[in-house]
């Protein structure tokens, strides 16, 4: 058994120690931890937050950002009904077609279609935002080192350049952005937004609940993953101790 | 010679229609010999469930690599959603993709132990070097499997690790760019470099398992070494596969998927980098391009020379290397356990291997630069002048007489073949 514990352990801190080692050493500062309800072994996605979190996204990033992963079907699994969710598609406009002329046509999106994006091409999004390209949100959260942190620090650490600090035209100071200048704007503000249920819309609640959303949008099928690994985990436990029980009875019969 | 098939052999199955396929096509003959009762060392340690596991986790990454591939698309404009596609929309997608992803690392991480233990015990001397020869081509066509389904699922670091492995080759004098042009299919890293890919990251783990079942018949010529490292004398010195190493090999497997399955639920993401997650960008250079965790040595390798060229021929010299083990070992005694200085010296080489783990992971200035130069020199003296030297100047400890005399004490003779039954 000591050997075991010893592969074991040999296994983590080969894995732990290249995790740390690859972490990059950006400028600016390590974003500070949060709580997480989706956080642990036992997490879960907090589905009132992932609601209020989809109302930020539709109120707020939506003008600049789009979630192209993201399908109007998926905004069930946020705990709303089918009839909610088709209304929700219904207040977009979904370019189809062509139709039997050759044409195409605007129509009210259904629960099939992709979350509608706000630019057609990249190009025009550039175009409306002085040169930058707003990144698509689907991923965001798992395309950065320590996503959901640094997504919360990045919307939450908007403050005014420190003296004789130079900032380019058309860019915003951000603590937690690496080089301090982004082109996005402040997007939230205390009180900006009214949540359906009353919850707390300071501009850290309004960046919490839309990270939560965003995490699901990276990674729906966390709630599943952790639910099964219990399962797998227990299983796992307790087909090894019938099989070291099972070795220990089969090699006494030996001198070994 | 045809009445031979009716007069029928005293072993094997009973059933008429099993031995009319007995006679022609030796089925349960080979399963008795190379599995159920084949003769296995007594005293083999739970480092020898390395093997066998090596062997299961290959199995896990086909069959889950077969599926990814009925949904995934090889195209420069559509692979990374397809990817994604698989991940959200695909019944169980993210399980099957996780288990892949994973399984990779899990690979390398048993073969790597694997490679340690026969490192230490000797398993790589007479009349094993073909054995272990073979171990090291499959360790090869693991690399370049691995390298090209990392570049797959075409983000940012799929991308950028294409350009900069396949660049290498453009050190070699001559015909260098050439070969990249070749490997590229194209002037750049593009769609025919990634289709390509895909079709030889598809062929090559069957060429891998045609090179594991050549390093099972090499195996069983000899049999396994053991961690006494001296030969089978007789049936005293060891015992039938089944039951004792099925069930061993069963509870090793269970702990590895242990390991496996937190990381695959808990932390499926733990090796990859964040990058991979923004779609590939020829116009966006990422900050520090690091390849996957079982590639970082040969990577500090590369950067610790100042000449690419050089640099270039020690990072796969480092790997070629293992290949003449077997002749730059000079002790005839194969296990550590009786080798005083090698015993204590061994154990310089995994340090060192973490040691230019770490340098390939980390911006390469100030003290990186020099743990890296040093862990690369040493890297080959071990292998280049302590191994040849070693087996010169040490003095062994006396070997046991036999295998059972060392686990039965003195004495162990026919007894004790019986008790193995």
């Amino acid at each position: 058994m000591r050997k075991h514990a010893f592969t074991l352990a040999a296994t983590l801190a080969l894995v732990a120690g290249f995790t740390v080692g690859a972490r990059a050493q950006e400028e600016a500062p390590t974003p500070p931890h949060q709580e997480w309800s989706f956080d642990g072994v036992f997490g879960t996605y907090d589905r009132a937050a992932l609601q209020r979190g989809f109302q930020v996204y539709k109120e707020v990033c939506s003008t600049c950002h789009s979630v192209k992963h993201l399908y109007y079907r998926d905004l069930e699994e946020l705990g709303y009904t089918e009839d909610q969710v088709k209304g929700i598609a219904a207040q977009a406009q979904v370019t189809d077609g062509p139709n039997d002329q050759g044409e195409m046509f605007q129509r009210p999106g259904r629960p099939s279609d992709p979350i509608v994006r706000p630019f057609p091409n990249d190009q025009a999004a550039r175009a409306a935002n002085n040169g930058a390209l707003p990144p698509d949100l689907s991923l965001i959260v798992k395309a950065r080192e320590d996503g959901p942190n640094y997504v919360y620090a990045i919307l939450t650490g908007f403050k005014d350049p420190p003296q004789g600090f130079k900032m380019t035209e058309g860019t915003y100071y951000d603590e937690y952005f690496a080089g301090h200048q982004i082109k996005m704007p402040p997007p939230l503000n205390d009180g900006q937004i009214t949540f359906a249920d009353k919850a707390p819309n300071k501009t850290a609640d309004e960046a919490h609940d839309v990270v939560t959303f965003l995490a699901w949008a990276a990674e729906p099928t966390l709630d599943q993953r952790h639910r099964m690994g219990v399962k797998v985990i227990l299983f796992l436990v307790i087909a090894t101790g019938v099989f070291y029980a099972g070795k220990r009875k089969i090699w006494s019969r030996i001198h070994h | 010679m045809a009445v031979s098939s009716h007069t029928a052999p005293s072993t094997g199955p009973r059933n008429r229609i099993l031995r009319w396929i007995e006679y022609r096509l030796p089925f349960w003959g080979m399963v008795e010999d190379h599995f159920l009762g084949y003769p296995t060392p007594r005293n083999l340690n739970y480092w020898w469930n390395f093997g066998s596991l090596a062997g299961v986790i290959l199995v896990i990454m086909i069959v889950s690599g077969v599926v990814l591939a009925m949904h995934y698309t090889p195209n420069a404009d559509l692979a990374f959603d397809s990817v994604e596609r698989i991940m959200r929309d695909v019944n169980y997608g993210w399980l099957i993709r996780y288990i892949h992803m994973n399984g990779a690392s899990m690979f390398f991480l048993i073969v790597y132990i694997h490679l340690f233990r026969g490192l230490y015990y000797g398993s790589y001397k007479y009349p094993r070097e073909l054995l272990w020869m073979l171990g090291v081509v499959i360790l090869i066509l693991m690399i370049a499997t691995a390298f090209m389904g990392y570049v797959l699922p075409w983000g940012q670091m799929s991308y950028w690790a294409a350009t900069v492995i396949t660049n290498l080759f453009s050190a070699i004098p001559v015909f260098g760019q050439d070969i990249v042009t070749l490997l590229w299919g194209g002037f750049t890293v593009g769609n025919p470099t990634l289709n390509r890919f895909f079709s030889l990251h598809y062929l090559l783990p069957f060429v891998i398992v045609a090179v594991v079942l050549l390093h099972l018949v090499a195996l069983h010529q000899h049999g396994s070494n053991n961690p006494l490292g001296i030969d089978k004398r007789g049936p005293q010195d060891t015992i039938p596969f089944h039951p004792y190493f099925t069930i061993k090999d069963l509870f090793g497997l269970t702990v590895f998927l242990l390991v496996f399955a937190v990381f695959v639920f808990y932390d499926p993401n733990a090796a990859v980098s964040p990058d991979n997650y923004i779609p590939a960008n020829p116009l966006v250079t990422p900050n520090h391009i690091v390849p996957e965790w079982y590639l970082l040595p040969y990577y500090a390798i590369l950067r610790s020379v100042p000449n690419k060229l050089l640099g270039v021929i020690m990072a796969f010299g480092s790997l070629l290397l293992l290949f003449i083990v077997p002749w730059l070992d000079t002790s005839r005694v194969r296990s550590a356990t009786f080798r005083p200085i090698y015993k204590w010296v061994f154990w310089l080489l995994p340090i060192d291997v973490l040691a230019l783990g770490y340098v390939g992971a980390n911006p390469p200035a100030g003290l990186v630069v020099t743990i890296g130069q040093i862990a690369t020199i040493y890297y080959f003296v071990h292998f280049l002048i302590l191994l040849p030297l070693l087996g010169k100047i040490e003095r062994p400890r006396p070997l046991p007489i036999s295998i059972a005399e060392a686990v039965l004490g003195s004495g162990a003779g026919v007894g004790a073949a019986g008790e193995g039954q």
